[in-house]
C-alpha cells in the first residue's frame, strides 16, 4: 500500500528535470554529512536523547522495510520492539551475558516471534492482516503484564550495559553512543542491502502487483512472511539497544501505542524511503522531547500530524523531497 | 449448593450474564464496524473514541442538562453520529478512492486527538454515571440474582442488533446500502445519492457505538480510556465474525463474550488473552472467518 503509484498525484510530474551533473556526488555528499553530523553530534547535544533517536530511527526503518517494501501495514510492531527490550533486558541482567550476546538474544526472540505472528496474519490480506497483527500484538503486551521474568508494572530495572565482547566498558555515553550508531548504520546498510537484493525486488513486485507475482510463480506468502520475520528481527535489534541505553524495559514499549507510533514516524518522513523512517523518528522523539516539560499531552498532537499526513502529503517530508524537482534532478527516485 | 462442572451454580452464572454484557457491547461495536467497512471499506479505529464520546455525552448531558439517561439514550447517539457526519464529510470522504489503510490510519489520529483532548480536561480516572432509578435493584430468578440494568443492557443492544439487521436486509434504504456496497457507480447511476448514503452510513456506525457508550456508563464508569481498551477486542471479533455479514458481526460479538466470561470461571488468568487465541485458533483453521465468505 502507502505507495506513490497508489496516489493519483504522483503521476501527475512524469516529464523528468534534466538530472543535474554532478547528482551523483551530491547525493554521495549529502550521505556523508550526515554521517559526519551523527560523529559530532554528541557534543553539541545530549548523546542520551540521540541514542533514543537513532532506537527509534532502527525501529521505524525496520517497520518500512514491511510497509513501505512489501506493502503490509504491520499495527503490532511493538511486540518485536518491546519483546526484544524484555529479552535482551533479561539475558544481560539474569543470565550476565555480554552486551552483543544480550542484543543477539533480542533479536532471535523478536524474530521468532514475528514468525509465530507473521504465520498467522498471513492467513489473511489487507485490513485484516493489519487488525490481526495489533490483535497479537496486543496478546504479548497481556502475556508481558502477567509473565514472571517481566515483573509486571515494575519492568525490568538496572540492567547493566556490561562490557562489549568482555573488553569494551559501555557504561561510558560517550562509548555507548558510538556504538549505538555502529548499530544502526549497520542495520540501515542491512535494511538497505536487503531491499536492493533479487528478494527485495520480488518483495516490490509482491506491493505493486501481487497476482502478476504469483502467476510467474513466486510463493508470495513464503516472501512476505521472509520480509516479517527480517522486520521483526531488525525492530528487535532497535529494541534491545535501546534496554541497554536506558537500563531498562517497561511495559511502554510493548503498548498499541508505540505500533501506532512508529507507523506514524514513518509516515510522516515518507514511506518506502530509506531515509524517510529515519528523519521522521527524529521529528517525533523531539517533539516528544519538547512536550514532556508541558501538561500539554501529546496523544492530540501525534492524532493531529497523523490526520493532516494523511489528508495532505502522504509522500512524507523526505518522500515528498524526492519527488520535488530538486530531488529528482539529484536523481533520488521516489518509487525506490 | 448447586455446582456445575465443580464451579458454584451462582458464580457460574454470574461470570456468564457478565460475558453476555461484554458480549453485547462486543456485537454492538462489531456490528457498526461492519456497516461501515461493509460500504466505506474504511476500519473505524476511531469506533472506540466514539463509543466513549456516547458514554461522555450521557454524563455531561447530565451534569450540565440534568438530561436523564432515557433521553441521552437516543440524543447522545445522534450527537455523535451529527460529529461523524461532519468527519466524513470534510475529511474521511477524501481518502475513498486511496487504499484502504490510509481511511485506518485517518481514524486512528482521529481516535488519538478525541482521547486526547478529553484526557486533558477530565483527567484518566473513571467517574461514576448512576443508572436510571426505574432500573436499580435486582430480580431474584430463582438459580441467580440479576441485576435489573444488567438485564435491560442484554435485552437493549438485542433489540438494536436486530433492528439494525432489518434495518439493512429488510428495508428500501438497507436495499440501497447494499446495492452501493455492491457497485457503487452503478447505484449513483440510478439517480441514487451515493455520498449521503456514505455520510449516513458513517453517522449510522457512530451512533451505534455512542448508543453502545451510554448503555456501558453506569456499569463501567466513564473514562477518556473506556474506547481505546475495547476497540482492539473488538478487532479480533470482526476478524473471527468475518466482517461480509451482518448477522456475522454480532453472533460472533455474543459468543465471544460469553466465552470471555466462561474463561474467568475455569481458567482467570486466560481471560484477557482468550479472545485472541480465539481469534488465532480460527485463522489457522478457517481463514476467512466463521461468516466471512471472501479471504
Amino acid at each position: 500500500m502507502a505507495h506513490a503509484h497508489s496516489n493519483p498525484e504522483a503521476t501527475a510530474g512524469t516529464d523528468a528535470p534534466a538530472p543535474h551533473p554532478q547528482a551523483a556526488r551530491i547525493r554521495i555528499a549529502i550521505v556523508l554529512a550526515l554521517l559526519m553530523l551523527a560523529l559530532i553530534a554528541p557534543l553539541g547535544v545530549y548523546p542520551i536523547f540521540l541514542m533514543k533517536l537513532l532506537c527509534f530511527a532502527l525501529f521505524a526503518a525496520a517497520f518500512n522495510l514491511l510497509l513501505g517494501y512489501t506493502g503490509l501495514l504491520s499495527f503490532g510492531h511493538a511486540a518485536f520492539f518491546g519483546g526484544s527490550a524484555y529479552f535482551t533486558a533479561h539475558a544481560a541482567k539474569v543470565w550476565g551475558f555480554t552486551p552483543e550476546l544480550a542484543i543477539l538474544t533480542g533479536v532471535i526472540g523478536a524474530a521468532g516471534l514475528g514468525l509465530v505472528i507473521g504465520l498467522i496474519a498471513l492467513r489473511r490480506q489487507g485490513i485484516y492482516f493489519t487488525m490481526i497483527t495489533l490483535a497479537l500484538a496486543q496478546m504479548f503486551y497481556f502475556f508481558c503484564l502477567q509473565a514472571g521474568f517481566t515483573h509486571g508494572e515494575d519492568g525490568i530495572q538496572s540492567v547493566p550495559r556490561g562490557h562489549l565482547f568482555g573488553l569494551i566498558d559501555l557504561s561510558h555515553t560517550l562509548t555507548m553512543y558510538y556504538f549505538v550508531l555502529a548499530v544502526f548504520l549497520i542495520g540501515i546498510l542491512v535494511i538497505w542491502r536487503f531491499v536492493n537484493s533479487p528478494f527485495g525486488m520480488i518483495l516490490k513486485s509482491i506491493r505493486e502487483n501481487e497476482n502478476r507475482a504469483i502467476s510467474l510463480g513466486y510463493s508470495v506468502t513464503r516472501y512476505k512472511l521472509g520480509a516479517f520475520v527480517m522486520s521483526a528481527a531488525l525492530a528487535g535489534l532497535a529494541g534491545g539497544m535501546k534496554a541497554l541505553v536506558f537500563q531498562f524495559a517497561t511495559l511502554t514499549d510493548v503498548t498499541w501505542q508505540m505500533s501506532g507510533e512508529v507507523v506514524l514516524m514513518t509516515l510522516l518522513g515518507g514511506i518506502g524511503t530509506l531515509l524517510g523512517p529515519v528523519f521522521g523518528a527524529g521529528l517525533i522523539v523531539t517533539l516528544q522531547n519538547y512536550l514532556a516539560t508541558s501538561n500539554f499531552p501529546v496523544t492530540i498532537i501525534t492524532g493531529l500530524v497523523f490526520m493532516v499526513c494523511v489528508l495532505l502529503f502522504r509522500r512524507g517530508l523526505v518522500g515528498e523531497f524526492y519527488a520535488s524537482r530538486l530531488g529528482r534532478r539529484l536523481g533520488f527516485n521516489p518509487e525506490n | 449448593m448447586t455446582m456445575i462442572f465443580g464451579i458454584p451454580l451462582q458464580a457460574f452464572m454470574g461470570q456468564l450474564l457478565i460475558g453476555l454484557i461484554n458480549g453485547s457491547f462486543y456485537a454492538l461495536l462489531s456490528l457498526g464496524l461492519a456497516v461501515i467497512f461493509g460500504l466505506l471499506r474504511v476500519i473505524n479505529f476511531a469506533h472506540g473514541a466514539q463509543y466513549m464520546l456516547g458514554a461522555f455525552a450521557a454524563l455531561l448531558l447530565a451534569m450540565y442538562g440534568g438530561v436523564s439517561y432515557w433521553v441521552a439514550l437516543l440524543l447522545a447517539p445522534v450527537i455523535v453520529g451529527l460529529t461523524a457526519a461532519v468527519v466524513e464529510k470534510t475529511m474521511l470522504s477524501r481518502l475513498y478512492k486511496l487504499d484502504h489503510l490510509y481511511g485506518l490510519l485517518f481514524t486512528f489520529g482521529l481516535a488519538l486527538v478525541i482521547e486526547g483532548t478529553f484526557r486533558y480536561f477530565f483527567g484518566a480516572s473513571g467517574k461514576p454515571y448512576p443508572a436510571p432509578s426505574a432500573l436499580s435493584g435486582a430480580s431474584n430468578l430463582g438459580f441467580m440474582v440479576l441485576p435489573n440494568y444488567r438485564g435491560w443492557v442484554v435485552v437493549a443492544s438485542l433489540a438494536v442488533c436486530i433492528a439494525t439487521w432489518a434495518l439493512i436486509e429488510r428495508t428500501k434504504l438497507g436495499a440501497y446500502l447494499r446495492a452501493a456496497t455492491e457497485n457503487p457507480s452503478l447505484v449513483q447511476a440510478f439517480g441514487i445519492n451515493v455520498p449521503l448514503l456514505l455520510t449516513l452510513t458513517y453517522a449510522l456506525g457512530a451512533g451505534l457505538a455512542a448508543f453502545a457508550g451510554v448503555l456501558a456508563a453506569p456499569i463501567y464508569q466513564v473514562s477518556p480510556l473506556m474506547g481505546s481498551n475495547i476497540i482492539i477486542v473488538v478487532f479480533a471479533v470482526v476478524v473471527v465474525g468475518g466482517m461480509g455479514s451482518i448477522m456475522g458481526a454480532i453472533v460472533t460479538g455474543y459468543l465471544l463474550g460469553i466465552a470471555e466470561g466462561l474463561t474467568k470461571v475455569f481458567y482467570p488468568e486466560a481471560s484477557n488473552i482468550v479472545i485472541f487465541v480465539i481469534m488465532a485458533i480460527v485463522l489457522i483453521l478457517r481463514p476467512a472467518g466463521l461468516f466471512g465468505k471472501d479471504v
